[in-house]
């Protein structure tokens, strides 16, 4: 019985401590962002990391994406005779959904892999103590413009991933398919309104953030991580484990700002 | 006290440190001054903590009891900002080296300047070169660290601890993993980059013997205290139990080699 109450207590404990981790790392991120000095290259390559080389990737998702709601939807739509609609269906749900989520978890994929794995690595060569023992704050050089760019590129390649995915619908429904191609732009301007646009927008920031603050909150403090192992395994570990909380994360917060915006 | 009358000529004093690690205390109660332009050495065997005593001078680890005095003021308790102030005087040169291993050497080098201060490209450009240079270390800048050797290495770190001339240089352990040839090179540069630029070192090093010749102070690490910080001649002859059985582990050898030699003069004079 005790054993059990100190196991409780235990958990809670270490729970709250990693939260407590994770929220002082978070509100240190976003202050070494609108600290000055600002310096832009750092930015334009993170921004290039995540954002421009995650564009093939994005492409590719979003057009098979959009290809097999235009497909999937026809046939649906087709048994209540409203195949007129499908061009407001494929663009709702890439607009409020699709389109947010599925970029988040491909950037997952690409980047937040990565910036673990970056940073996982500088802290275990010592590396991010080298950076404050050289007086360069870790957060303000490391994280400010992995945040920036983060906070930046998701949104864009959302951007893309919807306006990709409407042309995959487009093609698969109107070329494909054969449903009237004015029905379906006309379906998609009478029905999407500008918050079904705000919800991705805000949908698509809020994961950018969540992304890049898991994904090097996770690296950064890989010798503190309790089932991490050590060296290369520890690194790998955590990784895995901050693509699997981040993707988790993104689906939970999907759902919240869609219960808090509709 | 004696820190308040000698603070002019010390750059760090460690007064009374503990420092436990979960149960296991590391240090206790250890008394420490680091002279201004010196250099002191800090031996001890393996796993004693010599490498912590290090990273509470340098403000990565913070004692449970006592004060790290630099340059006069506790850095234990200081602002963020005065911290990040009293390293800007830090050169440190990590045990692994801890160089940025995804920049060339240049940028690696120029990386403190491009952070730290307001200098220009070609400015930034012609201290690393110097640094390089100095460093016998030409027409490396292009190259990744991991395709340099771990000598290579060193010296790299070494330019980069030393590209903000700072006024105190930290090397933890610089020789180890290095053939008696590359050691002996680190401490020539060691030596000649002193010289010139008249930093106080800290050096904590495994290297006995050797180390010896380059130093003002060694103080001994061991039973969780310094076992006192006193000029080379004198260790070897102290009476301190801890630094006798210290010397006679570790230099026993070179004792009797040195017998040895100075019989065979005598033989040759004879």
């Amino acid at each position: 019985m005790t054993a059990f109450l100190s196991l409780i207590g235990r958990e809670t404990l270490a729970f709250l401590e990693r939260g407590g981790r994770m929220g002082i790392f978070l509100v240190a991120s976003l202050a070494s962002v609108v600290k000055p000095p600002f310096k832009l290259d750092p930015v334009i390559r993170q921004v290039h990391f995540i954002g421009a080389k995650s564009v093939f990737v994005i492409v590719f998702t979003a057009a098979f994406t959009g290809m097999v709601l235009g497909l999937q939807g026809y046939y649906t739509l087709r048994k209540f005779g409203s195949e007129g609609l499908l061009g407001s269906a494929v663009a709702l749900s890439l607009l409020r959904e699709l389109g947010p989520v599925l970029t988040a978890l491909m950037v997952i994929g690409r980047a937040g892999s990565a910036i673990c794995a970056e940073i996982g690595i500088m802290r275990n060569s010592e590396q991010i103590d080298a950076l404050e023992c050289m007086a360069i704050d870790p957060y303000k050089y490391l994280m400010a413009p992995k945040f920036v760019g983060g906070i930046l590129a998701v949104p864009l390649l959302t951007f893309i991933f919807d306006v990709v995915g409407i042309g995959g619908g487009y093609m698969a429904g109107v070329l494909m398919l054969k449903v009237n191609s004015g029905s379906f732009f006309e379906g998609m301007y009478s029905s999407v309104a500008w918050q079904d646009v705000e919800m991705g927008i805000v949908k698509s920031f809020v994961f950018g953030l969540l992304i890049i603050w898991i994904s090097a909150v996770k690296g950064y403090y890989v010798h503190m991580e309790k089932d991490g192992g050590f060296g290369a395994e520890g690194v790998s570990r955590t990784t895995t484990n901050a693509v699997v909380m981040a993707s988790i994360m993104i689906l939970v917060w999907d759902y919240l700002i869609s219960a808090i915006l509709l | 006290m004696t820190g308040t009358s000698s603070q002019n000529s010390l750059d760090i004093e460690l007064i009374g440190v503990e420092k436990s690690f979960g149960p296991q205390k590391v240090l206790d109660a250890v008394d420490l001054p680091v002279a201004k332009g010196k250099t002191t050495v800090i031996v001890g065997g393996s796993g004693q903590g010599k490498s912590v005593i290090m990273k509470h001078m340098l403000g990565l680890v913070e004692p449970d009891q006592g004060e790290v005095r630099v340059f006069g003021r506790d850095i234990s308790r200081v602002k963020k900002k005065e911290l990040q102030e009293i390293r800007m005087h830090f050169g440190v040169l990590f045990q692994n080296v801890a160089l940025f291993d995804s920049m060339t050497c240049f940028d690696n080098v120029a990386m403190p300047l491009r952070e730290r201060t307001r200098l220009t490209g070609t400015e930034i450009r012609k201290t690393v070169m110097d640094k390089l240079e100095m460093m016998d270390l030409p027409g490396i800048e292009h190259k990744f660290p991991p395709q340099l050797s771990g000598g290579m290495k060193k010296r790299v770190g070494l330019a980069r601890a030393l590209v903000l001339d700072p006024k105190v240089v930290f090397f933890d352990e610089p020789t180890t993993g290095l053939d008696v040839h590359k050691s002996n090179e680190i401490y020539r540069l060691f030596y000649k980059t002193q010289s010139q630029l008249k930093y106080t070192a800290v050096i904590v090093s495994h290297d006995v013997p050797k180390i010896f010749k380059l130093c003002e102070f060694v103080a001994l690490l061991a039973n969780k205290k310094i076992q006192g910080c006193i000029p080379p001649d004198e260790f070897q002859r102290s009476e301190n139990p801890y630094i006798r059985a210290f010397v006679e582990t570790t230099m026993g050898t070179i004792y009797s080699s040195e017998r040895e030699e100075s019989d065979l003069y005598e033989f040759e004079e004879d």
